[in-house]
């Protein structure tokens, strides 16, 4: 469902994907690690079609969407949910407006339907009753759950989930991996999760994609993963200072 | 042979820069022509350019025309020609005071503010989260401060130019004693309806070019809060100077 083939980007002579390549079949989650800054979130802006590759494709669905119409583009995007790292809501609207707002502006629900979903959305992330304050009065974690509400309203095909539980106690971000699973469950999506929490984020993930100096290094079950001998993925889950990765 | 690859490099900048810009503009119209519209963003951002300035509009006219009264009074007095004082006020003001003034005080209150809210909405991912909604970000928040610009800036110049006259005439008129009947009398021999139109033209083309650079500005905002604050300055410093730079070129094409 989703191909990368051979992708590299370069940000200002700064290059930081060099030839990335996976694929992500339908109905499945990969995890995408690496370290800070090596292109994870560069990677998941391709698939969604907000950056174009320097050299590369990316298919959804056999289509390459370099080539596609900015219309074509639109309605692709139509299927797809992205959890920003940030959450990315509108300030200036409300919880339940935020969450509303891609009902409002892609439907042609009525309003007492759209609230309707609104509530079942809010009561599936656990933010009833805090569907009147604005996002500078909720809480990083509730940040975190709207911006999850807000992705997934219009039941999408594909997930990007950019680092969903950074800066999150554990409670939280326990309970947002589970929600992301019992979700995936329910809906069926297709997904790519990009987070640190590696013993959590593998429970939830069919395989693991490692990013390593703009390659893809390895794409393994969670499994695998964790009993690899390569050196790079092992110093990687382990969490290791000593090894071949450097601080950069 | 440096300094010529150097030139070289900030002419291609500068020439990628203007052509970006351009393009910025098309595209906007190309949206602005074509349905949807957001008319409900549309009645928001004229909510935002158009009515909330119409106080700072109101003082800045007023005392525009009040200072006009003043200054022409004395000058005309002069030459025995103060009866003309209703004339000289409504034609500065009309033709040149009215538009320029109201636009200037658009693009430091709502201008800035503009670039300010888009390059936030940038900064903090909200643009890309509205294009991943399958949203067209230009419909969604070019095209609407586009459209707000053209109708709010014709409206609030013509009460700067009312609010201006009137002023003009509380000096000239109240203080230093010029009949109300030759006040305004001479006004109507004088101002014709190309003077009118002109200053129409004006501001329609002053609303287009605070909507477009504010909102260029804002969209392509660098990173971070001193990014958004760089943008913010440079949008009403270029609007500034442009609104003056196609002044000239307006007077010079329709006087």
């Amino acid at each position: 469902m989703i191909k990368i083939e051979d992708l590299y980007k370069s940000f200002d002579g700064l290059e930081v994907l060099m030839g990335a390549s996976f694929e992500v079949a339908k109905g499945e989650i990969l995890a995408l690690i690496g370290g800070s800054g090596h292109g994870k979130s560069v990677i998941l802006k391709h698939v969604a079609g907000l950056i174009k590759p320097d050299r590369g494709r990316v298919y959804i669905d056999g289509k390459d969407i370099s080539r596609l119409r900015s219309d074509e583009l639109e309605q692709l995007r139509s299927r797809f949910g992205f959890l920003f790292q940030s959450g990315a809501l509108f300030s200036s609207l409300t919880v339940f407006d935020n969450i509303a707002f891609p009902l409002r502006e892609k439907t042609k629900w009525s309003e007492d339907q759209v609230k309707d979903k609104v509530l079942t959305v809010l009561d599936q992330v656990g933010l009833r009753g805090a569907e009147d304050r604005y996002p500078a009065q909720i809480s990083g974690g509730m940040i975190k759950r709207t911006a999850l509400a807000r992705s997934l309203v219009r039941n999408p095909e594909i997930m990007l989930f950019d680092e969903p539980t950074t800066g999150l106690d554990p409670v939280i971000a326990h309970t947002i991996l589970d929600l992301i699973k019992s979700i995936h469950k329910g809906l069926g999506f297709t997904g790519i999760i990009v987070s640190h929490e590696l013993t959590r984020v593998f429970q939830i993930v069919q395989k693991v994609a490692m990013l390593h100096e703009g390659r893809i290094l390895t794409v393994e079950s969670p499994e695998e993963m964790l009993s690899s001998r390569d050196p790079v993925v092992h110093q990687f889950v382990t969490g290791s200072i000593e090894g071949p990765i450097q601080f950069r | 042979m440096v300094l010529v690859r150097k030139l070289g490099a900030v002419s291609i900048l500068g020439l990628r820069r203007i052509g970006r810009m351009g393009l910025f503009l098309v595209k906007t119209f190309v949206y602005a022509s074509t349905p949807p519209m957001k008319f409900s963003q549309i009645l928001r951002q004229l909510h935002f350019i158009g009515l909330q300035s119409t106080l700072v509009i109101f003082l800045t006219g007023a005392f525009s025309g009040m200072v006009l009264g003043l200054q022409g009074y004395y000058t005309l007095n002069r030459f025995g020609s103060a009866a003309l004082l209703g004339p000289m006020v409504a034609l500065s003001l009309i033709r040149e005071l009215g538009p320029v003034l109201s636009a200037l005080m658009v693009t430091g209150r709502a201008g800035s503010a503009m670039t300010a809210e888009i390059g936030i909405m940038r900064i903090s991912e909200q643009i890309d989260a509205i294009e991943l909604m399958g949203i067209n970000p230009f419909r969604y928040l070019i095209v609407p401060r586009l459209l707000a610009g053209i109708i709010a800036l014709p409206l609030l110049t013509a009460i700067f130019d009312v609010v201006g006259i009137f002023g003009g005439y509380l000096v000239g008129g109240k203080l230093l004693g010029i009949g109300q009947g030759t006040y305004f009398g001479e006004m109507a021999n004088y101002v014709d309806i190309k003077d009118i139109l002109g200053g129409i033209y004006k501001s329609l083309s002053f609303g287009v070019l605070i909507s477009w650079i504010c909102s260029y500005k804002g969209y392509y905002a660098g990173f971070g809060a001193e990014g958004v604050s760089k943008a913010t300055t440079q949008a009403v410093v270029l609007s500034s100077v442009l609104i003056l730079f196609w002044d000239y070129i307006m007077t010079s094409a329709l006087f």
